[in-house]
């Protein structure tokens, strides 16, 4: 690859990739993603290019493995273009067909396709399926024509079109400027505003200064980051580069959690190529500013994600919080100023300096500028990553692009921020979602991921859930985190087990005021949160567990119990068969009766029970009814002859 | 260094930029107590029963004295309601790991917390990292670290460095707020009797006496 | 481990302290484990007090100081992989394999661990075996899963 010099020979170069490139030939592009990987897509592209070669159409038709599309309910994803026709939920046996008809005939193959879930209709184009439509894609949209392992394919789209006018055309301050006018807030978590960050650490004393990407994305549940740095990794290279200019940083730090293996993999190979072309290295595009970056992983620890533990860790110490009380942007790494942002955030920088300030900051709310990456997952029809401008209510997120919640269930609660958020509420549904909104409900946008929970889902379970991430992850360094969380989720424990005490709520908010006043670093001090959401939205739910025994979600496994409705039970033998405990009494024409002494409440005949019977049923806070007595077990069936 | 003027529980108070709030109330005769503290070893900021209410520009904080750094005009208070219940209940979760240790007996008994108020876990150990930090940055040994995290935190003598070392030094035995370090260490010895016997050639231990000093054999 | 192996590793690193992290994070790679000797190696060449070696590899959840099995499973435990049923399916395989998370079998076939978010939800439950994904798991398609290595 030849070294580029300059801001012109960069664009000689971009017309020449351009020119060798025709906008219209036919390309199948497939989502290569973590997951679609998982679901196959290693297969489908060896298929792919086996079957393009077989019909004779190796000149005619490209094949691009991309990064993460975002659909992810609906993976293996393919999309070809010139047309934009979206094939579904692919597998390797489909693809003959996808060749010769579609890319040879030119049909279009309706069992692929989507189907919209009200009207039925067959919905040909990618843009034009709800679950799209609905998205503001300025972070993830390009992912579908990019493979991040071509830095070509990047340049193509005007790649590093802004880190050459940013070189050649701006000085620092005002690509500082910039930044500070457009609001961007930090999309980490925290939200502070990064214009204002670079700022203090661009002012700090100190020659040697460093910049780094955060993608440590612990909160489970979340994975935009990865799907941004797996699929684009130039982008968030570029968006650095230019922050280490506008700070006076020459060393960059890319921190991405070991669970994530492609993205570590792509980014290591984006750095190469950019090195290549001579977009990182020294005297970069002929201006003078060097730039090297430098790649950490993760080796799993939550808390490390945190700005201070992840500097900690870079330095090769035990990835610890420290005290925040002289900012990082001041004392990071090794004690010089080193100014930290999420992926997401540093993936904004290019466009903002391309299309202005002016143009990021019409989009989102008053405090909350541009568009940001959500993870819709958990009970809800449409999983997968969705980008909306921020003020976009929850409702819209959930529902129309995310489809609403699977076999017909009712909407509980949202879950945002990680383990340091909170549980929303059906009340709040028509929140316009942003960072201030967020917090002032009682959670907070955190990373972006949002779990969807249903009529199933026992919310003091959930705060046990998080509680017991939270004591698995805790540094363990100072006493109110360490201590006051495991107190916490002794308590929630016993409830969720049928042993809380009257008073248990009220020791949970004062250990809640403890740890959230006294902890060290934010892990600590937002751990109430998940606890503190709970009980002011579901604050009955916790009062039946202590005071009935009773869990309303018919969840919590100490306090349900599988009943089998003699008056519904057909004696079909399915749940007897299966049952792996062997604890269901009966025959062919005998009702079933569940041993209750020996069940281990596995549930597996609930979901065993056929539909159209419906006989298991999940009782909680009532005494089961004694089993019909056995001479009444038996169904006299009627005969077929009349 | 400039000097600066901060108000401590009413009083004003000169301190030179750079000190902790800590240190500046220490100047002048204002006790806050601290557990983790030690004046040889890098302000830790692990127990949290230093924290301080900590007004600034308007806003009020709670911080921990031993590691915030003075600003001019900052206004401080080393006891109140909120201070004080939170100090009460990092003592009674200290209590459950180590209900007999002089050290927090003292304190609960000033700010009304029981050792019965949490279920008892005696681990004995309160995490303070004393001799942790004193075997790091003072004797440069290393003799003894931290394993693991979270509620699974530990503190562990090296077998190897501790048996060569520890016999000949014991400095941080008279740090350990809750007195089991000395216990760790005996522990340690009878557990790999043939390493310690491998390293001089005959079997070196430390023995504890009655009043709780060490004696050599 | 093979000693030159490990003085490889530390090389491409400069020996620089600060890739502490990096260099045990691929000797656990290579070798599914961090024997003591290494350990000791590595924060001799690297400059490193073995105190803070040993904190670094029992703080992380990557390193392991005990031999591993043959075949790694991981289940992912995170919160949307929690909501769609990923306790029943730890529940099984525990049953299956007779182990618990941080544990290995006898024959040092399966180690089990549990992994909080792998970030593929779409597909939860998730359960990643030797670096390949099976997800939308049950109970009884774990075991099935299990069943085909040996």
């Amino acid at each position: 690859m030849p070294r580029i010099n300059s801001p012109a020979e960069l664009e000689e170069l971009r017309k020449g990739i351009l020119s060798k490139r025709d906008q219209n030939k036919p390309c199948i592009t497939l989502c290569s993603g973590t997951a679609c990987n998982a679901s196959g897509s290693g297969e489908i592209a060896a298929s792919i290019q086996e079957e393009i070669k077989k019909q004779g159409l190796s000149a005619e038709v490209d094949f691009r493995r991309t990064g993460c599309h975002g659909f992810c309910e609906r993976g293996p994803i393919i999309v070809i273009h010139p047309e934009e026709i979206c094939y579904l939920q692919i597998q390797p046996k489909d693809v003959p067909e996808i060749i010769s008809l579609t890319m040879k005939e030119k049909k279009v193959i309706e069992r692929l396709l989507y189907t919209d879930p009200n009207t039925n209709a067959k919905i040909i184009h990618e843009s034009e399926i709800p679950f799209y439509k609905n998205q503001e894609r300025l972070v993830l949209g390009s992912n579908g024509r990019i493979d991040p392992k071509s830095i070509d394919d990047y340049l193509a789209l005007g790649g590093y079109s802004a880190l050459a006018k940013v070189l050649s055309q701006m000085t620092s301050e005002q690509v500082l400027e910039e930044v500070k006018k457009s609001n961007l807030r930090g999309r980490g978590g925290g939200g502070f505003p990064a214009g204002r960050k670079w700022e203090e650490c661009r002012n700090a004393p100190g020659e040697i200064k460093y910049v780094v990407v955060n993608a440590d994305e612990g909160d489970p549940g979340a994975y935009m980051n990865r799907a941004e740095l797996e699929g684009n990794p130039h982008m968030v290279l570029e968006g650095l580069t230019i922050g280490a200019y506008a700070i006076g940083s020459h060393e960059g730090y890319i921190y991405v959690r070991q669970e994530y293996p492609l993205a570590v993999e792509n980014v290591g190979i984006a750095i190469k190529q950019a090195e290549e072309y001579g977009f990182l290295g020294e005297n970069i595009l002929g201006s003078g500013f060097d730039f090297t970056i430098k790649v950490h992983q993760g080796a799993g620890a939550f808390v490390s994600g945190e700005s201070s533990a992840l500097m900690t860790a870079i330095e090769g110490r035990v990835g610890e919080p420290r005290p925040k009380y002289i900012h990082t942007a001041i004392k990071g790494i090794w004690d010089r100023p080193t100014n930290l942002n999420n992926v997401e955030t540093w993936a904004f920088v290019p466009q903002i300096i391309n299309k202005g300030v002016d143009w990021f900051t019409s989009i989102g709310t008053a405090g909350s500028k541009g568009t940001k990456v959500f993870s819709l997952v958990g009970k809800v029809n449409n999983t997968g990553l969705v980008e909306v401008p921020m003020g976009t209510t929850l409702r819209k997120i959930i529902f129309d692009i995310g489809g609403g919640i699977p076999a017909g269930k009712k909407f509980k609660a949202v879950q945002t921020g990680g383990p340091s958020g909170g549980c929303i509420p059906e009340a709040h549904l028509d929140m316009k979602v942003d960072f201030d909104e967020l917090t002032k409900a009682g959670s907070m946008m955190g990373s972006g991921g949002m779990i969807v929970m249903d009529e199933d889902t026992c919310m003091v379970d959930v705060a046990r859930y998080f509680l017991d991430f939270l004591s698995d992850e805790s540094c363990g360094k100072c006493v109110p985190c360490r201590e006051g969380i495991r107190q916490m989720l002794k308590i929630l424990s016993n409830i969720s087990k049928g042993k809380g005490r009257d008073g248990d709520i009220e020791l949970l908010e004062g250990l809640s005021e403890v740890t959230r006043d006294a902890s060290l670093c934010a892990l600590g001090k937002s751990a109430p949160n998940p606890v503190l959401s709970t009980i002011r939205y579901f604050r009955p739910e916790y009062e039946a567990h202590i005071r009935e025994k009773r869990c309303p979600a018919y969840f919590c496994k100490e306090l349900i119990s599988y009943y089998i409705d003699p008056k519904k039970c057909q004696a079909c033998m399915i749940c007897l068969r299966q049952c792996p405990g062997g604890v269901i009494a009966g025959g062919k024409n005998q009702i079933h009766v569940i041993d209750q002494e020996k069940c281990t409440k596995c549930g597996t005949c609930f979901e065993v029970c056929p539909p159209r019977f419906g006989a298991v049923k999940k009782i909680s806070g009532e005494p089961v009814p004694s089993p019909v007595p056995e001479e009444a077990r038996i169904i006299v069936r009627e005969s077929k002859e009349k | 260094m400039s000097e600066i003027l901060l108000q401590i529980d009413g009083r004003e108070v000169k301190a030179k930029e750079g000190k902790t709030i800590l240190e500046a109330a220490q100047s002048v005769g204002i006790l806050i107590p601290t557990l983790c503290h030690h004046e040889k070893l890098e302000p830790y900021g692990a127990c949290r029963i230093c924290t301080v209410e900590a007004e600034t520009r308007g806003r009020t904080n709670l911080v921990a004295a031993c590691c915030y750094p003075i600003e001019e005009n900052l206004v401080v208070r080393t006891r109140s309601e909120k201070v004080d219940k939170i100090r009460k209940m990092l003592l009674e979760l200290m209590l459950a790991h180590a209900p007999e240790a002089g050290a927090l007996q003292d304190l609960a008994q000033e700010y009304g917390a029981s050792k019965a108020h949490f279920e008892k876990e005696p681990s004995f150990c309160i995490l303070c990292g004393l001799c942790v930090r004193y075997c790091t940055e003072v004797k440069k040994k290393n003799a003894i670290g931290f394993v693991d995290r979270g509620a699974r935190r530990e503190v562990i003598f090296i077998p190897e460095i501790a048996l060569k070392e520890c016999p000949s030094c014991r400095e941080c035995f008279p740090l350990c707020p809750t007195c089991v370090l000395q216990a760790k260490f005996v522990l340690t010895q009878a557990l790999v009797p043939t390493l310690a016997t491998k390293e001089k050639g005959k079997a070196e231990s430390v023995t504890i006496s009655d009043n709780g000093e060490d004696s050599s054999s | 481990m093979d000693d030159s192996k490990v003085d490889q590793i530390i090389n491409k690193h400069q020996g620089d302290v600060s890739s502490l992290i990096q260099v045990l994070l691929e000797i656990q790679k290579e070798n599914h484990w961090l024997p003591k000797e290494v350990l000791e190696k590595v924060s001799k060449k690297l400059k490193v007090p073995l105190s803070r070696a040993q904190h670094v590899a029992t703080f992380y959840k990557a390193f392991s100081l005990v031999p591993k099995g043959r075949h790694e499973i991981h289940i992912c435990m995170g919160t949307a992989c929690h909501v769609r049923g990923s306790p029943r399916v730890l529940d099984a395989v525990q049953d299956l394999l007779g182990i618990r998370p941080g544990e290995t079998d006898s024959e040092l076939k399966f180690s089990l661990e549990t992994v909080n978010c792998l970030g593929c939800c779409a597909l939860g439950p998730v359960m990643e075996v030797d670096g390949k994904y099976h997800g939308k798991m049950a109970p009884a398609k774990a075991g099935e899963v299990l069943r085909k290595y040996d």
